[in-house]
């Protein structure tokens, strides 16, 4: 068969070899076990010391779909999506022809040899490979027979790419959990593959892998599970949740990893409860009562299920009761693209609520920061009372990544303003005998609280989203609904200091480019690529709303700036002109929402059509 | 008015508070209100039982009914959520310490509309705290319109005829498997005020639904939500009759054959007197068949339908410390970061 490969007609210049820096898709059907054998890939170039990306596009579906996972090797240690494959594994014939148009010239196809395709060109190299063959010669049992085919060209790849098998198997063993029964079986298979690619294909694609120095004191996760983690430092005591795409695995990352980590390890008991609710409304209302109560508390959910939160959050914030929750964002809006990445829910999330409201926005830039804003949250929630939403999306929170590993919390845990029965009778003392619950007695618009348990007398007050009084009684009275209402705006202005201040790094230049979140992976790409161009930018990462003075600053010394964002609107934009009405002239929109993570290809591009006009 | 400025009176419980320690603001709900009259039947079941305020948390959603908890137990922590949602609120905050008795109060219009489904769920999970439904079949504060417990057929002054079937909150109840049932009226203090001592003192979820009527909108004497109609059709169960666990037990009014006993987990015991009927309150499928037959029969059933006091409620299923979770020092609440070094080595770590 392989003597009439037709990539006897395609030459590899020698001596222009493409190592490490190339981009591998691989085409599957939902459900056909690929995950295994791509992470396993993912995993192995990691261990190589390869920078390495993998993005999961997947569709709303659990069986029968088709499903694109891409592979991204970058030794200059770009995690960006590209647009462009190097090479593909084809396993589904219904979407090979249209894969075929996506690889670059030079570019490698493999695909199983039984399904028929036209060759239609001539500039790229086929690997036709016998799965059902070389799966049938090996001691795999029928049932699993169709999970452990991705492990040909897993094997195949490595015999192309020239991965060591010895990393494949610890990526294995990884991922088993040591289990040698199916570590051997894969093992198995994968090597059979490798010997039938050494034997019958001819290498005529440019593409090869090298270990390199690099990954060191790095590890491999996801921004939920992350998150998740984060939270757990942070010393989560309650989670209230309702299953959605893209942010299940969070709360589920919770109530895998709390039995292990917050066990007493005296008493045996655990200090962290999680309560799958019947809906969103009652995740967040146990969330809200938890938060009420004095616990460290979150919940996690995406743009539909935020949208049935909000009424609660609107109490949180008037009533001022802390509560974290993850908003793990897809692309809305309505039901929108359930398995789709966006940062679509800025605007909403900042107004959430009717009447006057403001919402803490966090922005994580990388599953690192994910668990950095995991256990972040909960101080500055707890500390000014009010909710904070961790603002993730789907690119961070379901793909693996490799990232840095996770720092301990440099800070201790703060838990705010909080008065127990001793802390009371003090303030008591020293305040005429009165405790009023939203007074203003520091004059940073942060009042005090008591919890419920405490047994003072005085302790007690009625929790309302009702106009309430400093004493937390009804009223309707004109000036103090007012008052109260800007006391809060008060304590938003002075509470600015808690939030992570935006990551700046200047060129020099009298152009700046602004962003948030994930979107910072192709934007920093883009940003080398114009300046090969000698086009130079400032560079700023938003990492919480509302803004700190940092960010109107660089707004006020730039001539020309480029807002990029995964939405229509430009929704970023439109929060940073309401800040500082006079800058906005300078703003360009770079925008684009079509489900997928940006790539900074087409991000430079925009960027240099506008810088050449 | 504030409760701390009153003069105690002498007469003090086995908790050394008054009565006055019970009370709440004045109401602010309409004369002859329902809900007046129960709101007096929990500070009184409150005193009698020796509870400390302090020990219990009031939770409630949106209604008149939920407005009620400020006119009781200044004392205790309360939280006045959204429409339909003091269930979630209420589990929540109870997690922080569950040394602190919940006690929620919520309307008809409150549960068996928008807040059905967190009512079921809340029944499900045996969550244990007690949960008044104060139900007089109409809208109030938004000035008289139908609720979902109205009977087909009635017929309001703009609205017109209800043609909709009613719900039944204790039938909900118990096929959503909640382990304490009863139904009460609000025209019979006395009875009203036992039930409530035998839902305060079950561990777990006690759902009370107490027919209240609404005397400025919907005190129409052809339905079961009025004064009238309910004096005239209300049957009891039984005489039911509360003995605290810490009393001696006598059952002296009790004729023996003629009475059911049922102890609580805390040790109390419900004592109810064979009235006309012969009836076990232990057992959910008489429950339910009491209630259609009550139905059919144009009758208001009140007393204890239904109750499982050994029910596994919703803290046995965690594996809670024994100091409240809200009183844990951070130190317990972050792991050390030798247990962040071995989770980064778990993560792959290169």
């Amino acid at each position: 068969m392989a003597k009439n490969n037709p990539t006897k007609e395609v030459e590899i210049i020698k001596n222009n070899k493409i190592i490490n820096d190339f981009c591998i898709t691989f085409s599957t059907v939902n459900g056909s076990g690929s995950a295994t054998a791509n992470t396993t890939l993912m995993r192995t170039f990691f261990k190589m010391g390869i920078p390495v990306s993998g993005k999961n596009i997947f569709p709303s579906n659990i069986q029968g779909l088709p499903t694109w996972y891409t592979l991204r090797l970058s030794k200059h240690g770009y995690l960006a999506r590209v647009q462009e494959d190097d090479i593909v594994i084809a396993m589904n014939p219904s979407t090979i022809n249209k894969e075929i148009d996506y690889i670059v010239p030079g570019g490698a196809l493999f695909y199983p040899d039984d399904i028929k395709i036209a060759n239609t060109r001539g500039d790229i190299v086929y690997y036709p490979i016998p799965i059902r063959k070389i799966i049938k010669e090996s001691e795999v049992t029928p049932s699993l027979k169709d999970y452990i085919s991705n492990m040909v060209y897993v094997g195949i790849l490595a015999q192309m790419l020239g991965i060591p098998l010895v990393i494949i198997q610890e990526a294995l063993s990884f991922h088993f959990k040591n289990k040698e029964k199916p570590v051997n079986l894969n093992m198995d298979v994968i090597g059979k593959s490798a010997e039938w690619a050494k034997e019958n294909l001819t290498k005529s694609d440019p593409y090869f892998v090298e270990p390199m120095q690099g990954n060191d004191d790095w590890i491999m996760s996801d921004g939920n599970t992350a998150g998740a983690l984060g939270s757990i430092f942070g010393g989560v005591q309650f989670t209230a949740w309702y299953p959605i795409t893209p942010a299940s695995s969070l709360a589920e990352s919770l109530h895998e990893y709390i039995p292990e980590l917050r066990t007493d390890p005296v008493t045996g008991k655990e200090t962290s409860v999680i309560v799958q609710a019947e809906d969103e409304l009652a995740a967040i209302g146990m969330a809200i009562g938890a938060g009420w109560g004095g616990l460290r508390s979150m919940t996690s959910t995406s743009g539909p299920g935020l949208s049935l939160m909000t009424e609660f959050i609107g109490l949180a914030y008037y009533a001022e009761i802390p509560v974290v929750i993850w908003n793990v964002q897809r692309v809305g809006p309505s039901t929108g693209l359930p398995t789709r990445t966006a940062q679509g829910d800025i605007t909403f999330v900042k107004f959430m609520g009717h009447g006057d409201t403001d919402n803490i926005m966090l922005f994580p830039g990388s599953v690192n920061e994910c668990f950095e804003f995991g256990w972040k949250a909960f101080d500055i929630a707890e500390r000014l009372q009010t909710p904070v939403v961790v603002m993730s999306d789907l690119d961070l929170g379901m793909n693996e990544w490799m990232t840095p590993k996770f720092n301990y919390p440099d800070q201790p845990i703060d838990r705010g303003k909080i008065l127990w029965e001793e802390d009371l009778q003090k303030m008591l003392d020293k305040y005429q005998n009165e405790f009023g619950r939203y007074k203003d007695l520091d004059g940073d618009g942060i009042p005090y609280r008591t919890l419920v348990g405490n047994m003072h007398p005085k302790a007690a007050y009625f929790t309302r989203g009702t106009g309430h009084d400093e004493y937390a009684s009804y009223t309707e009275d004109p000036e103090i609904w007012e008052e109260s209402l800007s006391r809060i705006k008060r304590k938003f202005e002075n509470g600015k200091q808690y939030l992570p201040k935006p990551m700046i790094k200047s060129n020099d230049s009298k152009s700046g480019i602004i962003c948030v979140g994930s979107a910072a992976f192709p934007v920093e790409e883009a940003i080398d690529m114009l300046s090969k161009d000698h086009l130079y930018f400032d560079y700023m990462r938003i990492k919480s709303i509302p803004f700190h003075q940092e960010v109107i600053d660089f707004l006020h010394i730039h001539d020309r700036i480029y807002i990029v964002e995964l939405n229509r609107d430009g929704q970023l934009a439109q929060l940073l002109t309401l800040a500082a009405p006079v800058e906005s002239i300078k703003f360009r929109n770079v925008t684009k929402v079509d489900g997928l993570p940006l790539t900074a290809k087409w991000i430079a591009n925009e960027i240099r059509k506008d810088e050449e006009k | 008015m504030m409760v701390n400025s009153e003069i105690k009176t002498g007469n003090e419980n086995s908790a050394g508070l008054t009565r006055a320690d019970y009370r709440g603001r004045p109401s602010t709900l309409c004369q002859g209100c329902g809900h007046n009259s129960i709101s007096s039947q929990i500070v009184a079941a409150c005193y009698e039982l020796g509870l400390v305020p302090e020990k219990i948390a009031k939770f409630s959603g949106i209604g008149c009914s939920s407005k009620s908890p400020t006119y009781f137990l200044s004392r205790s922590f309360g939280f006045n959520g959204l429409h339909g949602r003091m269930p979630s609120v209420a589990l929540g905050g109870l997690f922080a310490d569950i040394t602190v008795k919940g006690l929620g109060v919520s309307g008809d219009g409150d549960t068996a509309s928008i807040g059905m489904g967190q009512f079921k769920h809340l029944a499900r999970r045996n969550m244990p705290m007690v949960y008044i439904v104060e139900n007089n079949g109409v809208y109030g504060l938004t000035k008289g319109q139908f609720s979902a417990t109205a009977e087909e057929g009635l017929l309001l002054k703009r609205q017109g005829i209800n043609t909709y079937l009613p719900v039944d909150i204790c039938m909900e109840a118990l096929v959503t498997n909640a382990s304490f049932v009863a139904r009460g009226f609000a025209g019979d203090p006395k009875q009203l005020k036992n039930l409530l001592k035998a839902a305060l003192s079950h561990d777990g979820l006690a759902i009370l639904d107490i027919i209240s009527p609404c005397v400025t909108f919907h005190n129409k004497e052809n339905s079961y939500h009025s004064y009238l109609w309910g004096k005239e059709h209300e049957i009891q169960l039984h005489d039911i009759e509360f003995v605290q666990a810490r009393d001696e037990i006598t059952i002296e009014d009790f004729e023996p054959g003629s009475s059911k006993e049922v102890s609580l987990h805390d040790g109390t015991v419900v004592l109810m007197k064979k009235l006309d009927k012969d009836y076990d309150p232990t057992n959910r499928y008489e429950a339910l068949r009491i209630l259609e037959e009550a139905e059919r029969e144009n009758t208001l059933i009140t007393g204890l339908l239904f109750v499982d006091p050994n029910a596994k409620t919703l803290f046995d299923r965690y594996c809670l410390p024994d100091e409240p979770l809200n009183r844990l020092e951070p130190s317990k609440l972050r792991p050390s970061a030798d247990a962040l070094n071995k989770l980064n080595q778990s993560l792959f770590m290169k």
